[in-house]
């Protein structure tokens, strides 16, 4: 069964269309750097920090309505499958690609699923933060599962992503957005080669220059 | 077309008719210089005066529109200014209810100005959001920089949401006996004079500016433009004054009051962003910066302006 045309990603174009990009546009105000670092074609990899549930929504934003269909935010099973309705709610105005963060088998093994997507042209959104940190304190270290997609499927385009004050306005455990002004900044889009631990700190450290472009001088 | 008259000589018509005249010779002197000084790089002095159509033609639409309109516009600005001060802030998790509830309160205050309950409306954010906002910043239970939080909030509601509150607050006073002047008006005296003495200012300063007012703030206010443009400022107030119900001197003296405090809400406003090391609040307005960065005059003038009105020209109940 394909997403493309289905009743879902008709739910999901109109949900972006009437609340989600005005959401970000009149009320975050949100800023995007550097749009046309952002892929056009798939498949390609997107890792991002991760601070907020506002993360997913601009992050989806940003791409074109008709191409929401193939865009796969990675989202922990535990959290977003906990139950029927979040994980109707999510499937279907989010698109997710659940994978289980531990405990998992050769068969729903995180790596499968995500390889599966990028073999059928989708674009992945992965926060290998691994969960939602705080924004007042910094980045968390990146776990190596971007790298190791990256080391199964050679030449896959991986675009390094910087999210500011999406955690200042909605954190972890907050229901009420307070309307900061946020801003993506996106980097040129990478093919990495190497071990694992060269290429997810080359990924951490992309992020980390973006977050200095992002607020010269002042701290994260 | 003589039933087209009344309309024409209404105060708010003829001030358009004033605004349009000086952003059609700006525009002139602009081209002027295009060709003149082909040498020299005009594009932020385009993008200023672009912007200043834009800002105009919204402002006497939303005037048009009539109190209602005003409010809701009003509390926007307040709604864009606050956000652009936030961002700002170096804030803690912990303040994020205290947060909600510095949003919630412009339209609440708003609220007051539609049922024109003034009582409420001057105390509501200095009493009640002054005891609200720390309440819900104990609720949170973080005590390290409690005191920094509770300040620097309240310090931005007082300044943006109050401050510019009375601006709208202004345009509800009804009809001043024996004067075509309104609430609407006097907004607009108010408005005209401070903005035009921000840029007379600007063009001063540029031109003879020498001596710093206060170098370490504002290394761009100077004696020069803050006397010239204050004076140029109060000079023009004279050719509006049949927006207020302002005597001859009285008008030059309320002029002269409102561009000197409003010359120093520029100067604290200059003080805030060094404060958080940055140039604009933000990029919403081509070659203007951030609503802060075009407002910031007005916030200080306004509560001034106001209570200049309700003392000597609004009649005692």
């Amino acid at each position: 069964m394909t997403r493309k045309g289905s009743l879902a990603d008709a739910v999901q174009r109109a949900f972006f269309f009437l609340l989600g990009r005005p959401f970000l546009a009149f009320f975050i105000g949100l800023r995007i750097k550097g749009r046309q670092n952002l892929p056009a074609d798939f498949p390609f990899l997107l890792v991002a920090n991760h601070t907020s549930h506002l993360d997913t929504l601009s992050l989806l934003a940003l791409f074109p309505l008709r191409d929401l269909w193939r865009v796969r935010p990675v989202a922990a099973a535990d959290y977003f499958e906990s139950t029927k309705l979040v994980s109707t709610v999510t499937r279907t105005l989010f698109n997710t690609l659940p994978i289980p963060r531990k405990g998992f088998t050769a068969e729903n093994h995180p790596l499968k699923t995500m390889g599966a997507a990028i073999d059928r042209g989708e674009g992945l959104i992965l926060f290998p933060e691994g969960t939602r940190g705080m924004q007042q304190k910094g980045l968390a270290p990146f776990k190596k599962g971007a790298a190791h997609l990256v080391l199964e499927r050679p030449g896959l385009r991986v675009v390094p992503v910087f999210l500011d004050n999406m955690g200042r306005s909605l954190p972890k455990g907050a229901w009420i957005p307070v309307p900061f002004f946020c801003t993506i900044s996106i980097g040129q889009p990478r093919v990495l080669t190497g071990t694992p631990e060269e290429i997810t700190a080359r990924l951490e450290g992309e992020v980390k220059a973006l977050s200095a472009e992002s607020r010269p001088g002042r701290p994260v | 077309m003589s039933s087209l008259a009344p309309y024409l000589s209404h105060p708010v018509a003829m001030m358009a008719a004033i605004v349009l005249g000086i952003l059609v010779v700006a525009s002139t002197v602009y081209g002027v210089l295009l060709v003149v000084r082909k040498d020299k790089d005009w594009s932020e002095l385009r993008a200023r005066i672009g912007a200043w159509w834009i800002m105009a033609s919204l402002f006497f639409g939303v005037l048009l529109g009539g109190n209602k309109a005003l409010i809701v516009f009003f509390a926007l600005i307040s709604f864009w200014a606050l956000k652009e001060f936030i961002t700002l802030l170096p804030t803690r998790p912990a303040d994020h209810g205290a947060l909600v509830l510095a949003f919630l309160s412009i339209p609440i205050q708003y609220y007051w100005i539609w049922t024109g309950w003034y009582g409420m409306f001057i105390i509501f954010i200095p009493v009640y959001m002054f005891l609200a906002l720390p309440i819900r910043l104990v609720l949170s239970g973080e005590t390290s920089g409690f005191v920094a939080s509770a300040s620097q909030l309240q310090w931005g509601l007082m300044a943006f949401v109050f401050g510019l509150s009375h601006l709208c607050y202004l345009s509800t006073f009804p009809d001043f006996a024996g004067t075509k002047a309104d609430g609407r008006t006097v907004v607009l005296f108010l408005v005209f004079v401070v903005e035009i003495s921000d840029v007379l200012q600007y063009i001063w300063g540029k031109t003879l500016g020498r001596h710093k007012v206060i170098p370490l703030v504002s290394p761009n206010k100077t004696w020069e433009g803050l006397v010239g443009g204050v004076i140029s400022a109060s000079a023009l107030s004279l050719v509006i004054r049949f927006l207020t119900p302002f005597a001859l001197w009285e008008c030059v003296a309320v002029a002269l009051l409102i561009t000197v405090v409003g010359f120093f809400g520029g100067a604290v406003m200059s003080a805030v962003k060094r404060d958080y090391g940055v140039k604009d609040f933000s990029s919403l307005i081509p070659g203007h910066g951030g609503v802060l960065d075009r407002l910031d005059s007005l916030c200080w003038a306004a509560p001034v302006f106001l209570h200049y009105i309700r003392y000597f020209h609004i009649p005692k109940t």
